[in-house]
């Protein structure tokens, strides 16, 4: 039996083309960019994906309805609700499925505290890319992942597991909300707040990471729209587009936020938005806890044997503005107990498309921040 | 009987200078835990983890010795030794005592600095010879660095050798008495320091200037294809140097081996390269790493024409001393 | 940025409309794609293909911001040799979703300017989300190299 056939890079004289390859440090999960770089500077960057794909829309052919929420979770591993939650929107405007106020409000919470979470990884790991493993980077790593380990605490406290919470059922929320969970998700806000402001300064006020990511990987916004980016990445290049305000789902018509806007479209503006969407979340999750109303948390209830659940036949788009964009689920149906076919639209995917466009001219040191500030997740990518 | 006494003598230096190498880990990684918040090694000797770096040493050595197949041979081999023997060579030119030292040479400033020089010949070997995009990535911006941050780093070191009229580390060291380190000098003192500070740490690539060995985007710089021993020497050695060049600053700037007399002299000189130890590891754990091309424009316009303001100035004093 | 009519504009191709947009014969999209982003959908949203009886589906989802207005354009192709034109001319942000495609069900994308497959490796056998392809894998365990293999 042959080895893989290797891969041929096409380059001219004087660069070195070389692979940040699968395995690296930063490139925040199995992607592979082929570079060509003359010195230090980067010619021209291919990303190459797929090293982590596990075929989610092969087996959503293949499942029940109820069984499929979970599955997605392991999509974007990072923020792993919003992909039941986009899943179950979905499936809810397929079938015309109601969901009862106080089962809406509770995915909203459980969404914004993952979103929380998530965002508190994206600025402990991109310390990492750009501090180092052995320095300062680290220590931004560390103060970031504490505070996440409280969210990770209470979401425990509250479904029984850290992460991949299964909250999300089509029709409502699982888990109920009790007195004393809500008085330790008021205190878990508070000190979330108390924290941003040691995070900012560790970060944000630091002049080292702003000399390294102000003009970085300038996305414009006519290149936004026609690559498609979303998410932070969208806003920070000055599009105000957010899928919570533009199609509101669960218990985003009801509450007030803001959804943080910048001009520049570097990586620094992506960051500030980032940072903006933590306070903004805080706020959020004050007005669930504050009027969470009260009833019935779902409408069916979970069934055992799931080939006796079937949605109608017919075709439906519907989106969560997940931590990373737009979160996007096209559900075909037959009528019967199975999808028939099922695609997401996953914003990393959509996001690391902007690679090519943008990395030229780029230092290899930038190009490291340029990922990060992308916040790609590759389970998310490669589905 | 002078070959048998510089024996005894280089032997008791190394052994004990390798021992606080080894045990530099142990306080990195304490130093550094504190700063997150947490403990760091604590189960390896219990209680705190004082056998942690000897769990760490016996691991590498008894680890394949390997070798790349396309790496070349010479240079990959011949690399940590580069990297280490230079560095170990400066600790037997700090003085210990009035008059003793390993080597007590009339240029011993120069020659520490020349040949420390020496270890950017390892590291490009390194980076050369492992046939390693990475690597060579690491070695192309490590000589651009080490060349580079040389020129203020001399510069600064030549402000006390001028105030003391002599290049010999003794004569430094003999001319701080009486609590007047060379670091208390108005000025001149203070920029000395920053300056050479702020090389030092691009010469032992500790973050903020790290560029070199920069984890998050080549792996490991130049070491990246080494493990087991060699990589224990490159490790060591990185160490090793991070703690010649502070007792060097502690010998030119902080007094060197002077201090009250309920302590031996030898013991100050160590407790005084740990406490600038420490203060590296402060900088290191706090800044996050600044690009190659800042690294490089940082010396070019800051460093190097503050250096050389900095010794026109000293130079003007000397003259109007005199 | 004009007003967006999508009834005249599916009439116009030769098309119909549908719940979610328009649908349109496979020689009508790319000129139902420009017409949509000179109308101010310039933001391009996803690509996806389904099978069907008769064929293959392929969509593209477009978007225009600031109306808020999300259209979904669909075309048909044959079951044998199934070709759309690419929209990558048209968005630059088809390019890596006809990737995925064209790896995941074998519909050509033609104009494509680099039509590699995406998410499989590139000698794959065979287009892993037809409906004729088996959940189990083809190849089974496959040793790395010659001297791995038992």
């Amino acid at each position: 039996m042959a080895e893989a056939p290797l891969q041929v890079v096409e380059r001219d004289f004087g660069e070195l083309a070389m692979h940040m390859g699968p395995q690296h440090p930063s490139t925040h999960g199995v992607l592979r960019l082929t570079l060509r770089l003359r010195g230090e500077t980067v010619v021209a960057a291919d990303p190459g994906i797929g090293f982590l794909h596990r075929g989610v829309e092969k087996l959503s052919e293949s499942l029940g309805w109820e069984q499929l929420a979970p599955v997605y979770e392991r999509d974007d591993y990072v923020a792993p609700t919003f992909n039941s939650l986009g899943f179950c929107v979905a499936a809810e405007r397929l079938g015309g499925i109601q969901v009862p106020r106080r089962g809406a409000w509770l995915r909203t919470l459980t969404a914004e505290l993952t979103r929380i979470a998530s965002h508190l990884v994206w600025l402990g790991t991109w310390g990492l890319d750009l501090g180092g493993a052995l320095g300062g980077g680290t220590t931004l790593y560390m103060y970031c992942f504490r505070e996440r380990e409280k969210i990770l605490d209470w979401l425990e406290a509250h479904t029984g597991t850290r992460f991949h919470t299964n909250v999300n059922l089509i029709g409502g929320a699982r888990y109920d909300l009790t007195p004393e969970l809500a008085r330790s998700a008021r205190v878990l806000m508070n000190g979330i707040e108390a924290a941003i402001p040691e995070l900012w300064g560790m970060s944000g006020d630091s002049s080292i990471l702003r000399d390294r990511t102000r003009g970085i990987g300038v996305i414009s916004p006519e290149l936004a729209q026609a690559v498609g980016v979303t998410g932070p990445v969208l806003r920070g290049s000055g599009i105000a587009f957010d899928v919570r305000q533009a199609a509101p789902y669960d218990a985003y018509p009801e509450l007030q936020f803001d959804v943080p806007v910048r001009r520049e479209g570097d990586a620094f503006a992506r960051f500030q938005v980032r940072m903006e969407e933590i306070l903004q979340s805080v706020r959020l999750v004050r007005q669930i806890l504050d009027g969470l109303p009260r009833g019935p948390i779902f409408t069916r209830r979970p069934l055992k044997n799931p080939k006796a659940s079937k949605l109608p036949a017919g075709e439906a788009y519907a989106a969560v503005e997940s931590a990373r964009g737009e979160l996007g689920f096209y559900l075909v149906s037959d009528g019967s107990w199975r999808p028939y076919r099922l695609k997401i639209h996953a914003p990393s995917f959509a996001n690391l498309q902007v690679i090519p466009h943008v990395a030229p001219g780029l230092l290899v040191a930038d190009l490291v921040a340029l990922l990060g500030s992308l916040d790609p997740v590759l389970g998310d990518v490669d589905r | 009987m002078e070959l048998l006494r510089t024996l005894v003598l280089s032997v008791a230096v190394l052994g004990t200078a390798m021992t606080i190498v080894a045990y530099l880990t142990w306080i990195e990684r304490k130093v550094a835990a504190r700063f997150h918040n947490r403990v760091g090694p604590y189960y390896v000797g219990w209680p705190h983890g004082w056998l942690q770096p000897l769990a760490d040493v016996l691991k590498l050595i008894i680890k394949e010795d390997l070798r790349p197949r396309r790496a070349d041979a010479l240079l990959y081999e011949l690399a940590p030794v580069l990297v280490v023997v230079p560095a170990l060579f400066g600790f037997a030119l700090l003085p210990l005592a009035p008059g003793l030292a390993v080597l007590d040479h009339p240029y011993s400033l120069l020659l520490f600095l020349a040949v420390g020089s020496l270890a950017l010949l390892g590291i490009f070997a390194a980076g050369w010879g492992s046939h390693n995009a990475y690597a060579l990535l690491s070695a192309l911006r490590s000589v651009a660095i080490a060349v580079s941050y040389e020129i203020p780093m001399i510069l600064a070191l030549l402000v006390p050798a001028l105030l003391a009229g002599s290049f010999r580390l003794d004569d430094l060291v003999q001319r701080q008495t009486g609590g007047a380190w060379f670091i208390f000098a108005p000025v001149l003192g203070q920029v000395s320091f920053v300056v050479f500070l702020l090389a030092m740490l691009a010469e032992a690539n500790k973050s903020p200037l790290d560029v070199v060995e920069a984890e998050s985007e080549l792996i490991a710089g130049y070491n990246t294809e080494y493990s087991g021993v060699k990589f224990a020497l490159f490790y060591a050695g990185e160490y090793a140097h991070t703690l010649a060049l502070c007792g060097l600053a502690a010998t030119v700037f902080l007094g060197g081996y002077l201090g009250p007399a309920f302590l031996p002299g030898p013991v100050w000189l160590v407790l005084k390269s740990l406490a600038l130890f420490v203060l590296v590891l402060w900088i290191r754990w706090s800044f996050l790493r600044v690009r190659i091309d800042q690294v490089l424009r940082l010396n070019w316009r800051f460093l190097f024409p503050l250096a050389l303001a900095n010794l026109l100035l000293a130079a003007f004093f000397a003259v109007r001393t005199r | 940025m004009g007003s967006l009519d999508l009834e005249a504009l599916a009439q116009g191709m030769g098309g119909k409309v549908h719940p979610l947009g328009i649908d349109v014969p496979r020689e009508a999209l790319l000129p139902a794609l420009t017409a949509l982003r000179e109308a101010g959908c310039r933001y391009y949203l996803l690509c996806t293909v389904t099978e069907v009886a008769s064929g293959f589906e392929v969509v593209h989802g477009v978007r225009d911001v600031e109306a808020n207005r999300t259209v979904f354009v669909k075309t048909g192709t044959g079951k044998d040799d199934p070709r759309v034109p690419s929209a990558v001319p048209v968005f630059a942000g088809a390019n890596w979703f006809e990737r995925e495609m064209l790896d995941l069900f074998g519909v050509v994308f033609e104009g494509h300017p680099d039509p590699r497959r995406l998410m499989m490796p590139d000698d794959y056998p065979g287009y892993p989300l037809r409906k004729d392809f088996p959940m189990a894998t083809p190849w089974g365990y496959r040793p790395a190299t010659d001297a791995e293999a038992p």
